[in-house]
């Protein structure tokens, strides 16, 4: 056991001396793992925001319910009883016909056109609170309450709710589909530049093995190159959306502010960064793990 | 132990380098692989260590038949013997202690105790004030002196050269012969291969000849 975490250290500072030994080629590499890890990160980051900013900026989805013109109060009060024993109704409120029409009244240029009216115009009217506010869910509840007795009609909101679930469908679907091209790019990376290793360090494998050397013991000082590569390059990734979020934050303050918006840019969150740096360490040491599997048969 | 039991040897496109090699070298033996250039004296040492495979016959280090053994069970037999090669095969970006270490490290000793056998290696070849030096800045002697240390640190029962005084001036070449004699002293098997069996005049002798064994 002793033994192998004797390996297991020195293989790690074979590695890092690696690293150090050529410090142009590895600080090119770690950029260009670095700028082709930000491209997915930053995109995730913005999505982020952009969900955080939906559910600020938007009230939770509501239906709401008409009774007829001459429904009764009485009619009312049974479709109220309904809705709160409907398992798909969170909140149901009640706004009488009244109401609306004092609200009307109130509302400016409207009291004079509805001073005229020679009777109330508006329903009895209920405002619903879904349980479930996913487009799909709204429609089926809406359908429902629809066939409810007197109920002349009901407006689901829905429209704006399928726009932006649409649009940040189109966000994540983006950023997967750059993520996984960007991995693809990573693992590249790290599949050359172990190869180029494993060519200058050629005559210390032939050395090695003719010393008894396992085929681990040969290739474990290239996984940790491979992983520490994929891991510094995240960690470059991270620094480089830190930096344009910090950038960024004061004008789209500025945009937020005028949309009478309370925003503000967030970074990238812990488990975000996390999964960064943990997606790049797994594709450097697949990258390596490719590599070694071509260049180190023999 | 070394045993070869009618070892033949093809390379490609049916190159016979050994034919038909039968001879056995006990525990504690002396030996040298004399003859020819292209006699087939590196290419026996070669299926010793497992970098090559018979042909046909059986090879038996320490009891096990070499090409029998599985690639994985191939590193361990290795780690057994001290193996010195014509052109040393030293790491230059490495200094001479790391050089001597790179066996121990590969078997995973303990770094303290590693150490200390390095530095006893380094004495008993006469390079332990250079520990710190690179192989570049050695001579030939002391680079093969260097190899003889990488070879024998681990302590293994067996040590095989192949043409260790190669390139060397004759006084040197005694010296590193008399290098293998003292461990061969202390109960080391040694087989050397060498065009100058003169070398070791007080070693049993087995001379190939045309990749067969002329005389034993």
């Amino acid at each position: 056991m002793m033994a192998w975490l004797h390996q297991h250290r020195d293989a790690l500072a074979l590695a890092l001396r690696r690293l150090a030994a050529t410090p142009v080629n590895t600080l090119l590499s770690l950029l260009a793992i670095g700028i082709a890890l930000a491209l997915p990160a930053g995109g995730q980051m913005l999505v982020a925001n952009a969900l955080q900013l939906a559910s600020s900026a938007a009230p939770t989805p509501q239906i709401s319910l008409f009774m007829a013109l001459d429904a009764t109060r009485a009619a009312a009060s049974e479709i109220e009883t309904r809705l709160k024993n409907n398992p798909g109704v969170k909140a149901a409120r009640f706004v009488p016909r009244e109401d609306t029409l004092a609200r009307m009244k109130a509302a400016e240029g409207l009291g004079e056109v509805i001073e005229v009216l020679p009777r109330n115009p508006f329903p009895d009217a209920f405002v619903i609170d879904p349980q479930d506010d996913a487009p799909a869910a709204m429609e089926a509840l809406a359908k429902e309450l629809k066939k409810l007795p007197r109920v002349e009609h009901v407006q689901l909101d829905s429209a704006w709710v399928r726009r932006l679930d649409a649009l940040l469908k189109l966000g994540r679907t983006g950023v997967l589909l750059l993520g996984l091209l960007l991995a693809v790019g990573l693992v590249a990376i790290t599949f050359n530049t172990i190869r180029l290793q494993v060519l200058t360090q050629r005559a210390e494998i032939e050395v090695s093995r003719l010393l008894g050397a396992t085929d681990g013991y040969i290739r474990r000082p290239f996984h940790y190159f491979g992983v520490l590569q994929g891991l510094l390059g995240g960690a470059v990734a991270w620094v480089i959306v830190r930096l344009a979020a910090l950038w960024l934050a004061a004008p789209i303050g500025e945009l937020a502010r005028l949309y009478s918006l309370d925003f503000t840019l967030r970074p990238l969150d812990r488990v975000d960064s996390f999964a960064l740096l943990a997606a790049a360490a797994v594709l450097g040491g697949l990258g390596a793990s490719l590599s070694l599997q071509q260049h180190l048969k023999d | 132990m070394i045993e070869f039991r009618h070892v033949s040897k093809r390379y490609p496109p049916g190159i016979n380098a050994l034919t038909d090699v039968d001879f056995r070298i006990a525990d504690g033996e002396l030996a040298v692989i004399s003859g020819h250039s292209g006699a087939g004296k590196s290419t026996l040492l070669k299926l010793v260590a497992a970098v090559e495979q018979p042909s046909g016959g059986a090879v038996v280090v320490n009891g096990q038949n070499v090409g029998a053994l599985k690639r994985a069970a191939i590193p361990y037999l290795r780690r057994n013997l001290g193996l010195v090669f014509q052109d040393q095969k030293l790491l230059f970006d490495r200094n001479i202690f790391e050089n001597v270490m790179l066996p121990l490290s590969i078997a995973g000793f303990p770094p303290r105790e590693a150490a200390k056998r390095v530095r006893a290696a380094l004495d008993k070849v006469g390079l332990l004030d250079r520990e710190k030096a690179l192989p570049i800045a050695l001579s030939g002697g002391e680079q093969q002196r260097l190899a003889i240390a990488r070879a024998v640190v681990g302590r293994p029962n067996l040590l095989l050269a192949d043409e260790p005084t190669a390139h060397l001036d004759p006084e040197t070449a005694r010296d590193v012969a008399q290098i293998f004699r003292d461990f061969h002293q202390v109960g080391v098997s040694v087989v050397v291969a060498t065009y100058d069996p003169t070398l070791f005049p007080d070693a049993r002798r087995i001379v190939l000849d045309h990749g067969a064994v002329a005389a034993s």
